[in-house]
């Protein structure tokens, strides 16, 4: 695999308030080093996750997107990761028809208390953005009208 | 929107962060982010001169937006949000970047990049901040009502310290009696006083308290609810004993024909009836049938119990009571379970008659317990001339728990004691170290070398029957490498008591979500704040005690105990709480009435209005979780603090730098 | 039986099996095709070092080990069988190891270059016959199998030290049980055997008479404490000690031990209705055929539940917690 040189990737984060964000806490107060490439963004549940905030940072420079919610079973709204689960097969359904790589687009789960396994998964995620390279999601052959839907999806929200 | 006035606040953290983030230069460059009207850094900004930096600009620059780059927002959130508060902004107008946790902490190595990320989150902050509109929390009043889950000393004392303070409680306890491991054991370190004269009272209080409802041999079956305000469904497992009539004179358990091992109270060394009272001090005093091992419940004959009670109080065909209980706030007290020595093959507990646990052992040297209170072997006859302690069973091995039990040391000096006062036999201690970290302890200690008990120190190999020479014929031969001398021992004993550490209910994490709080990797409950808050947890209302929370000593619990009460009745003399103003809300006008939403909220919040084809969310119950939010096809739901356009526009502003935005419409004006 | 999914394995003898060993070979195979799955012995295989080589030069041993790893790959297997505990070990360390320490990897790789050969860690799972049986046989499969139950006959199952030192999960690392099962399913009386995973003495009856016969000693010691009829073994070099030095250990210690050692293979064949002629009983020095004759027809009669003495504590029960 190559590793892309000094491309150092940005990824955007959403993490859960309840499970995943206090994983990344943890792995802060431990002091346990990962990446700084990833950029979080806290939201209540992975289950608030919209698929076109994906897109939105994916359009404009973000080299991947990497969502964490509570585990399985563990959410703390009973079941929004569940919800979260189908958005992201759904969303990951439409983006490999845009020729998105699948470890562009991640969904993982981190307990509170995993601030390990929350600096692993930015590793192993920035390991494998940068063997892929930058996203350019204008040299990826998306042609206009994607964009252009793409853009409208999001002027629909912006207008409701 | 473009009106907006924005201060930007950098902490330095004393070193924490202003060590690996250029502080300074990252107030520099968002003093040009868009609405900025002031941007400072700072060395404190928690202190009350950081916060009055703010409360002063907001006053004298006329700032309708704070932004505070810092550390996590689950640790200075609110004490921002009161800062905006007090100068009369609206607390919701604030908005927090996490630069420390997430930033300075992690990128410790590089500096640049802590830097530069530092810079992304807090222009995400203040591209977000301008979106936030004002919100007003909601105040619900409370159920003065506490419920106490787990009867142990931990919940005991909760519950007592509630009750005195004229508070009613609901204590929940699964086994038919209060009471807990305390209620097992003869002494307690290091003051060697008798356990049971110091529960029992307690127990007694508990059983007699006026504000106290007490309901044994019950589990929870679901929560539901908020802070102030939670519906709790109990199960109260039928006795098949009618409490109002039972005197609890014992006749029924004197005339039951069946006797079982009884592995809770008596743990596995002694017996009791299938209708039974774990012990006789036992709070409440009525027995219970254990419908398992009961001959009437698998031939339909016997009826010993029911022939002989005199006042007509069994009752076979008693069912299980499920009842609702409307509470402001629970503790839970779960307690232990003790690690099971059979993991650990090689110490031979279950294949070697021996070999006891420190729990078996408790039960041993318990007046009250099967063999009264002597120190004999298996064969029930024969005094040990010489008995091994290991100590770390199962706690401080990877194989196990990596944690220390905290209290198997001190219980294992207990031992040692009670052994030399009671036979006079060779005791050795096998320990990897001595903790004794508390008020009295290392004076116990101490005392146990003088009185000769024998200290080997390393972790024990094996223990085995197989003898290698006539010295060792018939005894328990403990391998071990005496790491002070450097070298391999084989010592042999008459009886082996394996000091097992304390492991999380097996069934912790259910309770756990049953309450929507986690557990840690070990298993325990996680609390809110390691040091500073360690009674409350995640989940406004819920509360931890005791052992639930992590391996603790009985004062250490009675602490805790305590703590979670005086928690607790502060949130009762408030009266009302606010509730957190993130919820959905759905723009009725909009809405095509299409229910998607309805069967996304798992609390059921939504309702759908059929006179006006439209759903709409119930503010009491929505939690916030957004989960509608994202699926409303019609895009009409907002969520509250974390609506479409506000994180749009952090996305935005977690971009700013990036050199490779494209965007369609940047495209097509190219174009 | 039902043909198993990984019905068909490379088989690794190692040199013991040739030789002292043969009634281990004779009988693994034996076995294989009773349990209907397939042992095809690798082309060329070399010896694996033993332990020796490892404490002499480490590199040119894990070479020489990576070897036979590399044919198996080569000739298409996933899984080579080895019924030694010691080659089982050192194909499995060596495997690991060089997965775990890419220094390692390039430096046996560059030896094995040198024989137009390569091996990519993991890509051979390394398994001992004794996991196999259990595991993908299973037991219910052996069950099935038994045409003659071994009713009456004790036995001393016998791990040795090295089946389970590397952590590799398929039994408890500290006391092992997969063999106890076995030897029950097979309708033998299984003692409780102490020393089950203790140390044979190894090499050491080439180095020092003193440590090596004690070891001997003790273990044949407690076989028979146990009232063990034979020791069962999963290894060679445990055969051997125990079985060629019997009459060594007797001799310096006054003892008089006459302790059958067989392997567990051969006890499967006999199970399964084998003539002991089949299964190679009878190259043992220590006479087998006195602790086979004692076999019956008929299950032993279960001794008639001891009342527990009135004052007797309570057992434990073995079952662990959920």
């Amino acid at each position: 695999m190559s590793d892309n040189g000094d491309f150092k990737p940005v990824i955007v984060g959403f993490l859960c308030n309840w499970c995943s964000y206090r994983a990344a806490d943890l792995a802060g107060t431990s002091r346990m080093g990962y990446p700084s490439t990833l950029r979080d963004i806290r939201i209540m549940c992975s289950g608030r996750m919209d698929p076109a905030w994906v897109l939105h940072a994916l359009r404009n420079g973000a080299d991947g997107v990497l969502v964490v919610g509570c585990h399985p079973g563990e959410c703390h709204y009973v079941e929004g990761n569940y919800k979260a689960i189908r958005r992201m097969n759904l969303l990951k359904r439409t983006l490999r028809q845009l020729g998105i790589e699948d470890e562009r687009v991640q969904l993982h789960w981190a307990s509170a208390s995993e601030g390990v396994q929350f600096a692993e998964i930015v590793q192993n995620m920035t390991a494998q953005i940068k063997a892929l390279g930058p996203l350019n999601w204008k040299q990826r052959n998306v042609d206009d009208s994607v964009n252009l839907a793409v853009a409208a999806g999001e002027h629909v929200h912006e207008g409701a | 929107m473009a009106e907006e006035r924005v201060g930007v606040y950098i902490c330095h953290c004393g070193h924490n962060i202003a060590g690996t983030v250029d502080v300074e230069a990252v107030a520099e460059w968002a003093a040009d982010l868009p609405n900025v009207e002031v941007s400072r850094h700072y060395e404190f900004m928690c202190s009350s001169l950081g916060q009055e930096l703010v409360e002063e600009d907001i006053k004298t620059l006329g700032l309708t937006r704070v932004v505070v780059a810092a550390c996590s927002p689950h640790m200075h959130e609110r004490t921002f949000r009161g800062a905006c508060e007090r100068a009369g902004l609206n607390p919701y107008l604030f908005e927090m970047a996490n630069i420390r946790e997430h930033a300075s902490w992690v990128h410790a190595v590089d500096k640049e990049g802590a830097t530069e990320k530092a810079k992304a989150l807090v222009s995400a902050a203040v591209h977000r901040v301008v979106h936030h509109t004002p919100l007003e929390t909601m105040k619900v009043p409370v159920e003065p009502t506490t419920m106490v889950v787990g009867g142990g000393i931990a919940g005991i004392q909760a519950a007592l310290e509630l009750a005195d303070a004229g508070y009613k409680v609901i204590m929940v306890e699964r086994e038919p009696s209060i009471g807990g491991h305390m209620a097992q054991l003869d002494k307690t370190f290091p003051t060697l006083d008798c356990s049971a004269c110091i529960l029992t009272p307690k127990m007694f209080d508990v059983g007699a308290h006026p504000n106290i409802t007490m309901l044994t041999y019950s589990e929870v079956e679901a929560v539901e609810g908020y802070v102030g305000n939670f519906v709790v469904t109990v199960r109260q497992k039928a006795r098949k004993v009618i409490t109002d009539k039972c005197t609890g004179c014992g006749t029924c358990w004197e005339k039951c024909p069946i006797r079982v091992v009884d592995d809770v109270y008596e743990a596995g060394l002694g017996y009791r009836k299938a209708i039974y009272r774990p012990f006789p001090q036992a709070v409440p005093k009525y027995p219970v049938i254990d419908v398992e091992s009961c001959t009437y419940y698998k031939t339909g004959k016997c009826r010993a119990c029911q022939m002989f009670c005199p006042t007509e109080a069994i009752d076979f065909d008693q069912q299980d009571e499920v009842v609702d209980y409307k509470v402001g706030n629970v503790i839970l007290a779960t307690g232990y379970e003790q690690f099971d020595a059979r993991r650990i093959p090689e110490y031979g507990y279950g294949r070697l008659a021996n070999v006891f646990t420190s729990l078996e052992f408790e039960r041993m040297v318990n007046a009250t317990g099967p063999t009264g209170g002597k120190i004999m072997l298996r064969d029930g006859v024969t005094e040990p001339e010489s008995v091994a302690i290991i100590h770390c069973v199962g706690s401080r091995d990877r194989r196990y728990n990596q944690y220390c039990s905290a209290v198997c040391c001190m219980y294992s000096l207990k031992f040692a004691h009670l052994v030399k006062e009671r036979t006079g036999a060779e005791v050795y201690n096998f320990y990897m170290d001595i903790r004794t970290p508390a008020k009295g302890y290392e004076e116990f200690y101490h005392r146990l070398l003088e009185e000769g008990v024998r200290f080997v120190r390393g972790r024990v190999a094996k223990v085995t029957d197989a003898a290698r020479g006539p010295g060792e014929e018939g005894k328990l031969i403990i391998q071990c490498e005496d790491t002070l001398i450097g070298k391999q021992r084989r010592i042999p004993v008459d009886m082996v008591v394996l000091s097992a550490g304390m492991e999380p209910r097996h069934d912790a994490e259910e309770i756990g979500h049953l309450f929507g709080i986690s557990c840690s990797v070990d298993g325990f409950f996680i609390e809110r704040h390691p040091k500073l808050d360690p009674m409350a947890t995640m989940t406004d209302g819920i509360y931890v005690a005791g052992v639930c929370q992590g391996p603790k000593d009985i004062p250490a619990t009675v602490a805790q105990g305590a703590g979670a009460a005086a928690r607790v009745l502060g949130v009762i003399s408030q009266g009302e709480v606010a509730l957190e103003p993130i919820r959905a809300e759905i723009d009725e006008e909009h809405c095509s009435g299409c229910r998607i939403c309805n069967t996304m909220c798992p609390y059921s919040a939504i309702d759908y209005i059929e006179e006006l084809q439209v759903s709409r969310v119930n503010p009491a119950l929505c939690k916030g979780c957004g989960t509608c939010v994202a699926a409303c096809p019609s895009q009409v739901i907002t969520g509250a603090h974390y609506s479409y356009d506000q994180v749009m526009a952090q996305i935005d502003g977690i971009l700013i730098d990036v050199n490779r935005p494209v965007t369609a419409e940047a495209e097509v004006a190219a174009d | 039986m039902t043909a198993n999914a990984n019905g068909s394995y490379a088989y690794y003898p190692g040199c013991s099996l040739t030789k002292n060993a043969a009634a281990y070979d004779v009988s693994s195979r034996v076995i294989a095709r009773a349990l209907g799955f397939e042992l095809n012995e690798l082309t060329d295989w070399n010896c694996c070092g033993a332990s020796e080589y490892f404490s002499l030069n480490q590199l040119p041993a894990y070479a020489l080990v990576a070897r036979n790893l590399a044919l198996t790959a080569s000739e298409g297997a996933k899984q080579v069988v080895a019924p030694c505990s010691l080659c089982y070990v050192n194909l499995y360390k060596t495997d690991k190891y060089m997965g775990d320490h890419a220094d390692l990897n390039e430096k046996v790789n560059a030896a094995l270059a040198a024989g137009k050969l390569a091996y990519r860690a993991g890509d051979v799972k390394v398994r001992h016959l004794l996991d196999v049986v259990v595991n993908d046989v299973g037991f219910d499969n052996v069950a099935a199998a038994v045409k003659k139950p071994l009713y009456n006959l004790r036995v001393a199952p016998y791990y040795g030290c090295l089946i389970v030192r590397p952590r590799t999960g398929f039994d408890d690392v500290e006391y092992p049980t997969t063999m106890d099962h076995l030897m029950e399913v097979l309708g033998a009386t299984v003692v409780d055997f102490p020393l089950k995973a203790e140390c044979c003495g190894g090499h050491m009856t080439q180095i020092s008479d003193d440590v090596a016969l004690e070891l001997i000693r003790r273990l044949l010691h407690n076989a028979t404490e146990y009232e063990a009829d034979a020791i069962v073994t999963v290894c060679p070099m445990c055969q051997l000690n125990l079985d060629a030095y019997q009459d060594q250990v007797n001799r310096r210690f006054g003892t008089r031990f006459k302790m059958p050692i067989l392997y567990f293979t051969q006890v499967m064949g006999l199970a399964f209705g084998m003539e002991p002629k089949a299964v190679a009983i009878g190259k043992e020095i220590v006479d087998a055929r006195p602790a086979l004759a004692k076999v019956t027809a008929e299950p032993p009669v279960q001794p008639k539940k001891k009342r527990r003495d009135k004052s007797a504590l309570p057992m434990p029960s073995t079952e662990r917690e959920g």
